[in-house]
């Protein structure tokens, strides 16, 4: 969970999809093979080598207008394709914060 | 990229040359910083106005015995974030009084005309069209300014003490 | 508390009104992410792991009531029905809409609040003592000074794109409660021997990757040269400071690498040309200032009222009231401080529902002000020792009321990655799990006064550095794992924490400090020698030995 925005080189150690958050909200977003941005994971495109993530991250980021801050973020994915997220930082960005708030509406 | 001079785009009087660029007979001129320090004779020979491109990680008290000859001082913003030509023209201005044009040059967005005004930028050369077209929209955009720099304007503790004394004292 | 004139108003207004033409650029597409960054980050909003982040301003952590009130009211229309006290006396929203912001602003502009640089390379919140004003042996108001600086550092032309942050703090007490010694401005007031006001100066104090205590660079600094002595600093370190490595840039490397003596010597000579300017503050422009603090009109109170003889022998109400309830300068009256660290829950946090009671009982028995510390409670500075008893009543349904002040559940912990998009491990559920771990009152009093502070990343939101127990996150091969320091003091002792061993996993972090506090209570001289001091007698080796004997 080394904070991703850190991330100079990109080396990707295997299935990963560019994530990011909505401009207009700041929702989490994924981008998706038809060059957009949507909030289910399931969409997502996923990349499986460097080339392809630069690549994919290149064209998110000239896509400002949708959605800010993209990165690439490891994935799993199962044996039946679905697609979960690759680390504790993307599992709390999908699920939402770990700890209980009462306070949330 | 426009140049917004006087309060509204304007065409440059200025060209601007490289360090190697052949000088031309007449027509004003801005050069390099180490252009001027190694050339400052021949260039306020010749006819036609000499300005400087100072760059911003250069200490200005080089540039300084020269104020009074040089008709305008272009200074660098690199990126937005870099904020080191905002000290450097307050001090051309408030304590070395230079009078020329003072140039910003860089990066710079519409929402810096007012800081850049306030420490003593006169002349801009903007990103974008439009921002270089909402120039004086822009520049109105604060009436109240808290600090006092060479620009004049009052500042907000004094605006109340204004109007304490003409209110009476008290109030 | 300060009352905004319609000079104040105006410019927040335009503040406002500037931010919301650029939202709309910036929605259209008419400005790009990185142009826009640097504004948004000028109106304290933040993006996060979950969404964006809106970080209010809280100027010297003082509160009306009103204000209170509308930082319910953003939580509830804007967010989700809470916001987060951070250690600079501001507020943080974690879930707001960009499109929607502008609107918030206004809101919040209506009631003199606003989120002016409240992120972003140039001056943030210029923080105090959240007891300031009714401190007892406190020398004068230090919020005067504060005003002045914030006004002198807000929207100013020449340092609003600094190399980095700039934080500024002033304590006017001996007790340092505003912990000026890690800040990058840090001042003391004092009076020299003729009795006037001024300013011991320290510089280059700060934490993150490379910690320093803040050095004295001017013992005495008039009050009148307070405005030009710092900008002064602020036009060498503008000039000067690093803007090659984001790592680099605070001031603390500048005067670290130049050293305090020739850093003095540059600022010394900036000084001397501007000392004598406008920027000298006459007289009566400290009269003007001061004259809008408006002070309660205390009454005449005794100082045993028969309201808290009688409820002495309501053991709970002691148990807070000795915990929570500090002496205030004017007989009579206390300060109450109002944890915000329940056991088992995010320290800080306050729903919009708590904030709206707090107004209440704000306005019912603390002459309508609140306090916000550093340490991420609350406090109401003047309350009637006869009205104490219907206070803690009050806050106790609130759940307002745990006695947990300065003890071992009174945690200072960062959002961490649970919200943080620089975290690298979660800080929030290791604080929850240490108050659960020491939700016992009588074993927190026994273990007496103890700083926990947590942060989920080198960064050091949460202090670690400066806690009497420090525990920062780091990842490891995919995993958390937590760093824990001891010895660290945030006050005018102040000092950094020693590392006392390897790291350790999220589930362990608990039994570790739970075996600190057992070492500590084994080799305390008596009980009445507080944690640090047993640290600062024996040193980090006695504590490694047994923490690690079986790890």
């Amino acid at each position: 969970m080394t904070s991703p925005l850190e991330q100079k080189k990109i080396k990707i150690a295997g299935p990963s999809v560019v994530t990011a958050n909505r401009t207009w909200d700041g929702i989490v977003v994924y981008r998706t093979a038809a060059k957009s941005w949507s909030a289910d994971l399931a969409e997502a495109a996923i990349v499986r080598t460097s080339d392809e993530a630069k690549a994919l991250l290149a064209e998110s980021v000239a896509d400002d207008v949708g959605a800010i801050g993209p990165y690439i973020a490891p994935v799993q994915v199962g044996a039946d394709g679905k697609i979960e997220p690759g680390n504790l930082r993307e599992q709390i960005r999908r699920t939402g914060v770990t700890i209980g708030q009462s306070a949330q509406a | 990229m426009p140049l917004v001079n006087g309060g509204k785009i304007a065409d440059d009087s200025f060209v601007k040359l490289a360090v190697d660029t052949p000088l031309p007979e007449s027509g004003n001129v801005l050069v390099p910083a180490e252009r001027f320090i190694a050339e400052a004779d021949a260039l306020l020979k010749r006819a036609g106005k000499v300005g400087v491109i100072w760059p911003n990680n250069r200490d200005i008290d080089e540039l300084v015995p020269h104020l009074g000859k040089i008709a305008a001082v272009a200074l660098v913003f690199p990126t937005f974030r870099d904020g080191r030509a905002y000290s450097q023209a307050r001090l051309l201005r408030e304590r070395y009084n230079y009078r020329g044009e003072l140039r910003a040059t860089g990066q710079i967005l519409r929402d810096q005309f007012v800081f850049m005004l306030r420490a003593g930028f006169d002349s801009f050369e903007v990103k974008k069209q439009a921002d270089a077209e909402a120039f004086m929209q822009t520049a109105k955009r604060y009436s109240v300014f808290y600090q006092p720099t060479g620009d004049g304007r009052i500042t907000a503790l004094h605006r109340r003490m204004q109007l304490r004394h003409s209110e009476g004292v008290g109030t | 508390m300060y009352a905004y004139d319609e000079i104040d108003r105006t410019l927040v207004n335009e503040r406002v009104s500037e931010f919301r033409d650029q939202v709309k650029r910036r929605l259209s597409g008419e400005l790009t992410e990185d142009e826009f960054k640097i504004l948004r980050l000028q109106n304290g909003v933040y993006l996060q792991l979950h969404a964006y982040m809106f970080r209010v301003a809280i100027p010297y952590g003082t509160l009306a009531t009103n204000q209170l009130r509308a930082l319910a009211h953003v939580a509830r229309k804007y967010d989700r029905g809470y916001g987060h006290f951070t250690t600079r006396q501001n507020i943080q929203f974690n879930w707001i809409k960009l499109a929607e912001l502008p609107d918030a602003l206004e809101d919040l502009s209506k009631v003199g609040i606003h989120a002016m640089q409240t992120s972003g390379n140039n001056m943030r919140n210029v923080t105090s003592d959240q007891w300031a004003g009714v401190a007892p042996g406190e020398i004068e108001d230090p919020r005067i000074w504060s005003e002045l600086i914030r006004q002198h550092t807000t929207l100013h032309p020449e340092f609003s794109f600094l190399p980095r942050k700039f934080k500024i703090a002033i304590t006017a007490s001996e007790h340092d409660r505003a912990a000026i010694k890690i800040h990058d401005i840090g001042l003391k007031l004092i009076k020299n021997e003729k009795g006037e006001t001024g300013f011991e100066v320290l510089v280059g104090g700060g934490l993150g990757r490379t910690p320093f205590i803040g050095k004295t660079i001017k013992h005495f600094v008039h009050g009148r040269d307070i405005l030009s002595y710092i900008e002064a600093i602020l036009r060498v370190y503008n000039q000067y400071g690093r803007r090659d490595n984001i790592y680099k840039a605070r001031i603390k490397i500048l005067v670290h690498e130049l050293g305090i003596e020739k850093f003095s010597r540059e600022v010394e000579e900036e000084w001397q040309h501007i000392r004598n300017s406008s920027l000298q503050i006459d007289d009566e422009v400290i009269e003007d200032i001061r004259s809008r603090f408006s002070y309660p009109n205390y009454e005449k109170l005794p100082h045993m009222p028969d309201e808290l003889r009688q409820a002495a022998a309501d053991a709970d109400f002691e148990a807070w009231r000795k915990n929570s309830v500090a002496p205030h300068k004017v007989q009579g009256y206390s300060i109450v401080t109002i944890s915000l660290k329940p056991i088992g829950q995010p320290p800080g946090d306050a729903t919009a529902d708590q904030m709206d009671a707090l107004a209440d009982l704000a306005d019912k028995y603390s002459f309508g002000e609140i306090r916000v510390g550093h340490e991420q409670n609350l406090a109401l500075p003047h309350v009637a020792k006869r009205d104490l008893p219907a206070l803690w009543k009050a806050l106790d349904k609130l759940g307002l009321a745990t006695p947990n002040v300065n003890l071992i559940t009174d945690i200072i912990a960062c959002p961490g990655l649970d919200y943080c998009s620089l975290a690298n491990a979660r800080s929030i559920p290791i604080a929850q799990e240490l108050t659960r771990r020491f939700a016992n009152h009588e074993l927190a009093n026994l273990i007496g006064r103890l700083h926990i502070n947590i942060s989920g990343c080198i960064n050091a939101c949460g202090h670690h550095h400066v806690g009497h127990i420090g525990i920062l996150g780091v990842e490891k091969n995919g995993e958390e794992v937590y760093q824990i320091t001891i010895g660290g003091r945030a006050d005018e002792g102040a000092a950094l924490g020693n590392l006392i061993g390897p790291g350790v996993k999220f589930d362990e972090v608990a039994d570790v400090i739970e075996d600190v506090v057992e070492a500590y209570l084994a080799l305390r001289e008596r009980p009445e020698e507080l944690f640090i001091d047993t640290v600062k007698r024996l040193g980090v080796e006695p504590f490694k030995e047994r923490v690690y004997a079986t790890r």
